[in-house]
């Protein structure tokens, strides 16, 4: 799933006080399960800028929605009524999201509530962690299953750096090292000569750097 | 193919003769009189002198124009080239201009990340790793092609050099690891610096036994230590380095003013110990910021003169 963080209390503050009439506008899937921006976190967020913003003497009249999924139009469009009563829209979305909303109703102002980090898993509850980069060409099947370009701080293919130690990442010793992880899954399946074949550099012209990308499903297409 | 030694280094590793090499560090700013300096005292005391790049991410004069300044004072450098800075097409472009101005030796690392450096909000690349580096200068070598293919109208004869750290984990995978980087094209191998002799024979033992001291030419690291402090602060903050108590209880045990004498010492039984390991064909002085010491010890090492 997609994971975000809801943005700082102040940041977002800032950029809701110069409208007069705010939407907070939730999202029922991704950002739901990371606490990000479900629909109890949109009246969690109302509460406290009603409270912050009172506090300073600025009035904002704040109306709380959730859809379903803020990446889908189907979903968006219910928000139609709310968002054209308001000055502006407050999106907990992803940044997904957020684009989605603004191009449906391109006169309203969207700003964006949660930041964006990455494609994770929930390892258990109250922990994500980031698994994949969405690089547009999986090699996982060369890895155990653990991915390199994700998962090694320097996205090295053919082995761990000189710097990992008890199984951690030099960068960060809160993090396992990816290598050390993708040999200890190999080595108990017995296929640890797998790493023995040297992996060519990688084809990157399928991730983001080969720009903005496009899944046409010709199949489903109407 | 390459038949004839292509550097002094490669010649003196070929005649088999013990090599050795010591580390220069570009200075943070363009002051090339820095670089004439450190030069100057390892000239005809060392076979190569190999120049860092941005080592630990931080910003530094550019390897290879650093490489020029020596060669302009006759000295034969060692390239050093990470892949943490450049894509493949600045990589690339970086080695065809590296040779055109005579260097003919090269290091491909993958660098260390720039967290550890001064600027830790810039955006890595590593857009190829370390190994495909050392197979790309090896294919612009042997079949004189860039990494598209195309027929490169002048191709670089480089020596190329890769690094093994035989202290860092997974230890099982480290001598496939350097299995894979004499496969993609490494003639040398630089090694992290040596402090736990048991556990760098056991590694030189593995790497014999699968016959990959007959493939490659390993250069042991060796870094004398200045002061206690020095030895512990390796022991603890330096990625992937492997200080053994027995060595941080020697340093602490002799008073400060003595400090650098025993670590000169340590150095030197050490490189004596190296020189008898079968498979090991030279030494990599690491001297960071104390490149006076290496005269005095390949001197003392009876490492003088070269060949």
């Amino acid at each position: 799933m997609i994971v975000g963080e809801q943005k700082p209390i102040m940041e977002i503050l800032q950029m809701v006080s110069p409208h007069k009439k705010l939407l907070i506008l939730g999202c029922g899937t991704c950002v739901k399960t990371c606490f990000a921006g479900g629909e109890d976190e949109v009246t969690t967020l109302a509460s406290v800028l009603r409270l912050a913003l009172k506090t300073k003497d600025i009035f904002v009249q704040i109306e709380e929605l959730t859809v379903e999924r803020q990446c889908e139009d189907a979903f968006i469009a219910e928000a139609a009524d709310a968002v054209s009563r308001n000055e502006a829209v407050l999106s907990l979305a992803c940044g997904a999201g957020v684009q989605a909303v603004a191009r449906r109703f391109p006169r309203s102002l969207v700003l964006p509530g949660v930041n964006t980090t990455f494609l994770g898993v929930l390892e258990r509850r109250g922990l994500f962690t980031e698994e994949c980069s969405g690089c547009g060409d999986c090699q996982l099947a060369v890895f155990g299953g653990i991915c390199p370009v994700t998962r090694c701080a320097k996205k090295l293919l053919n082995g761990p750096c000189g710097g990992s130690r008890n199984g951690k990442c030099e960068v960060n010793a809160d993090t396992d090292c990816a290598w050390h992880l993708i040999i200890e899954r190999l080595s108990a399946q017995g296929r640890l000569n797998q790493l023995r074949a040297y992996v060519p550099p990688k084809q990157w012209q399928a991730s983001l750097s080969g720009g903005p990308r496009k899944l046409i499903r010709e199949d489903h297409v109407i | 193919m390459k038949t004839e030694p292509i550097s002094n280094l490669e010649r003196v590793l070929s005649e088999g003769r013990f090599a050795v090499t010591a580390e220069c560090g570009p200075p943070r700013g363009a002051n090339a009189e820095v670089i004439r300096k450190k030069g100057a005292l390892l000239k005809e005391v060392v076979d190569a002198v190999n120049v860092t790049d941005n080592q630990t991410a931080i910003v530094r004069m550019s390897s290879i124009s650093s490489c020029a300044h020596l060669l302009a004072l006759g000295i034969e450098p060692v390239m050093q080239m990470v892949t943490r800075d450049r894509n493949r097409i600045a990589l690339q472009s970086d080695i065809l201009g590296a040779y055109s101005l005579g260097i003919q030796n090269i290091l491909c690392l993958s660098g260390d990340h720039q967290r550890f450096g001064s600027q830790p909000d810039s955006l890595n690349v590593f857009d190829i790793d370390s190994m495909n580096l050392v197979r790309t200068v090896y294919t612009m070598r042997e079949e004189g092609t860039d990494m598209s293919g195309h027929l490169l109208d002048g191709s670089p004869r480089m020596y190329i050099g890769a690094a093994a750290n035989p202290f860092a984990d997974p230890f099982e995978y480290r001598v496939i690891r350097l299995a894979k980087k004499i496969d993609a094209g490494a003639d040398f191998i630089q090694t992290q610096c040596v402090y736990n002799l048991e556990r760098f024979r056991q590694w030189m033992s593995m790497a014999s036994g699968e016959g990959l001291t007959e493939k490659v030419h390993i250069l042991a690291g060796v870094t004398p230590i200045k002061s206690a402090g020095m030895a512990r602060y390796m022991a603890k903050n330096v990625a992937g380095m492997d200080v053994p108590e027995s060595i941080i209880r020697r340093m602490s045990q002799v008073p400060k003013e003595k400090a650098a004498e025993e670590g000169i010492a340590i150095c030197l039984e050490t490189v004596a110990a190296l020189q008898e390991i079968p498979g090991v064909h030279g030494i990599h002085i690491m001297a960071i910021e104390w490149e006076e010491q290496v005269k005095i010890i390949v001197e003392r090492a009876g490492l003088l003169p070269r060949p």
